[in-house]
């Protein structure tokens, strides 16, 4: 896929394949382009030129909503939570979507919060919320969509090395629970302890892919966060 | 589903039992326009209270209900009373293709959108003279010469209208109308359709506003198209209903209702008549003329007031009403 806007062209022939069940890492340094490419599959930004396959389907030019609706979540790096709303009920909008019933998005909606860690908040308005919980709010309103393909952006940000360590935990009890995740980041630690698979870019095009160790020791990688200084 | 509280059932029971116990005109009047009022309000609130579409025309759905109404008696020689029953879905008619087109538009642009639909209905009214008579306006004759009749069905239309913002802000629908208020983009990444979901919350505002013109029709028993298409009298009173009362609560609207209605009269009557009173008494010829801007700045003012709600008391009086206990030292202090 490519995204241009007006004449920077922020995605240049991007190309990726992620297998059902694994946890695929997309990273780069800031501004590359990542946080795009994830606009483009949830369609929030249409495709320059490109296409998106998800299972099969051709989801290119569907909607963001219908895009949710055939399973596929996504969490935002900037979190957008629905401020003057209570966590759980945060999470019950999210759940109306597989669930007619007032009562049975909120059953619904309690699991996603125990899942989550955050049944303690439940009654808290989500503008109250500290930054790491706001980012678990984030990935719970997510899963109560029952997606089969999570994207998570930059969740570990702003996070303290214990939240952290939260995070990582529930990034894998997510993918234990056989969802599929995509997830950027560019705090290697996260990135290189949980992907399966790593797609590296720089200045919105692909610059390496294949196994965390790999991509590593790539020398292009090494360059775009390093900078040039590394072979003066 | 509904649980009737008690305080809910005494007013209820003061306003049906109002008509009985006052017998004068006057008061009945304007407790028809308070409960008129709780209408409109309660429609301006469900899609700019609850679902953050501000919108600063809803004077074209009362004016398209009032006018289904009138047209029933005027065109066809049928009773305006059928313009109660389909005032509603003549709104809704005019919502639908407006809320296709013009919801793409997002914040202040679909707010001036809404104010084009008045304008532009306003100014149709007004020289389409072979269907609506243009500025001479409609009368009919009205069926009832007591206002006790009307009363009722104001009362009954208030009631309707606020069971139904109570059902809807429990139900998919009202989580689905907030979400979109506090943040389209994550509303649409959760599975939101909020395209179609906005179109739904402008119909409820248009059916309940038409309704509501069309019960004006048959009440005062003549329209025309600056009063009943008036962006002041009619589009910003229903915001200044809706914010002063409460924007996103039940019963804030009903609140907005009394209060506004109250105060247009103050404008209307130079504080009811006690500045005439006090020209007279002073005998000072510039106290007329105080006196007559008085009366007629109401346009102005409520301008102002616009204003100044939103910076004093954004969550209207039943939102902001332990603060403005507080101001009045009257809440409790938290030692």
């Amino acid at each position: 896929m490519s995204k241009n806007f007006g004449g920077l062209r922020a995605v240049d022939n991007v190309s990726f394949e992620v297998q059902s069940g694994e946890i695929f890492g997309l990273i780069g340094p800031n501004g590359s382009g990542k946080t795009t490419i994830f606009n483009l599959i949830n369609h929030y930004y249409p495709v320059s030129s490109g296409r998106i396959f998800f299972g099969g389907k051709d989801i290119t030019r569907r909607k963001t909503h219908q895009i949710c609706s055939l399973g596929i979540g996504r969490t935002f790096q900037v979190v957008k939570p629905l401020k003057r709303m209570t966590v759980l009920d945060n999470v019950i909008a999210s759940a109306f979507l597989r669930h007619r019933s007032v009562s049975l998005a909120r059953g619904a909606a309690e699991e996603v919060l125990d899942f989550c860690g955050l049944t303690s908040y439940r009654t808290y308005l989500a503008r109250s919320l500290p930054i790491a919980s706001r980012k678990r709010l984030e990935i719970a309103r997510a899963l109560a969509t029952q997606p089969k393909l999570l994207l998570l952006d930059e969740t570990a940000a702003g996070l303290n090395p214990s939240e952290l360590d939260e995070a990582i935990g529930l990034i894998k009890q997510i993918r234990e629970s056989g969802i599929t995740v995509i997830i950027v980041e560019h705090i290697m630690k996260v990135i290189m302890t949980i992907s399966d698979r790593i797609h590296a870019i720089n200045h919105g095009q692909t610059i390496a892919e294949g196994s965390p160790g790999e991509v590593a020791r790539d020398k292009k990688v090494i360059e775009a966060y390093l900078g040039e200084e590394s072979h003066a | 589903m509904i649980k009737p509280r008690l305080n809910h059932l005494i007013v209820l029971l003061l306003l049906i039992l109002f008509p009985l116990v006052v017998k004068d005109a006057y008061y009945r009047h304007l407790m028809i326009l308070v409960l008129m009022w709780v209408t409109i309000g309660s429609g301006w609130n469900i899609i700019a209270g609850y679902t953050g579409q501000v919108s600063f025309g809803d004077a074209c759905f009362f004016g398209v209900g009032a006018y289904t109404a009138g047209l029933f008696a005027h065109k066809l020689g049928l009773s305006a009373w059928w313009g109660l029953a389909l005032g509603g879905f003549t709104a809704l008619a005019i919502a639908f293709p407006f809320g296709w087109i013009c919801f793409r538009l997002r914040g202040a642009y679909f707010a001036l959108a809404t104010l084009a639909l008045n304008e532009v209905f306003r100014h149709m009214a007004t020289i389409w003279e072979s269907l609506t008579e243009g500025m001479v306006g409609i009368l009919i004759l009205q069926t009832f010469v007591s206002k006790v009749p009307y009363y009722y069905i104001a009362l009954a239309l208030a009631v309707a209208s606020l069971l139904t913002i109570e059902l809807v802000v429990h139900s998919r629908l009202g989580y689905y109308f907030v979400s979109i208020r506090e943040d389209q983009d994550a509303a649409e990444s959760i599975g939101i359709n909020t395209h179609y979901y906005k179109m739904v919350s402008l119909s409820f505002a248009a059916f309940l506003t038409g309704m509501a013109g069309s019960l004006y029709m048959n009440y005062m028993g003549f329209i025309d198209p600056e009063v009943v298409f008036s962006l002041h009298d009619i589009s910003i009173m229903a915001i200044l209903v809706g914010i002063v009362g409460g924007v996103g609560t039940i019963y804030g609207p009903a609140v907005g209702a009394f209060v506004m209605v109250a105060v247009q009269e103050v404008f209307r009557t130079a504080g009811f008549g006690a500045l005439r009173a006090l020209t007279r008494a002073s005998g000072w010829s510039f106290m007329e003329l105080v006196t007559k801007y008085v009366s007629e700045s109401h346009v102005f003012t409520f301008g102002v007031l616009v204003v100044v709600v939103i910076l004093v008391m954004p969550n209207g009086l039943v939102g902001d009403w332990p603060k403005i206990k507080r101001a009045f030292g009257l809440g409790r202090s938290r030692g």
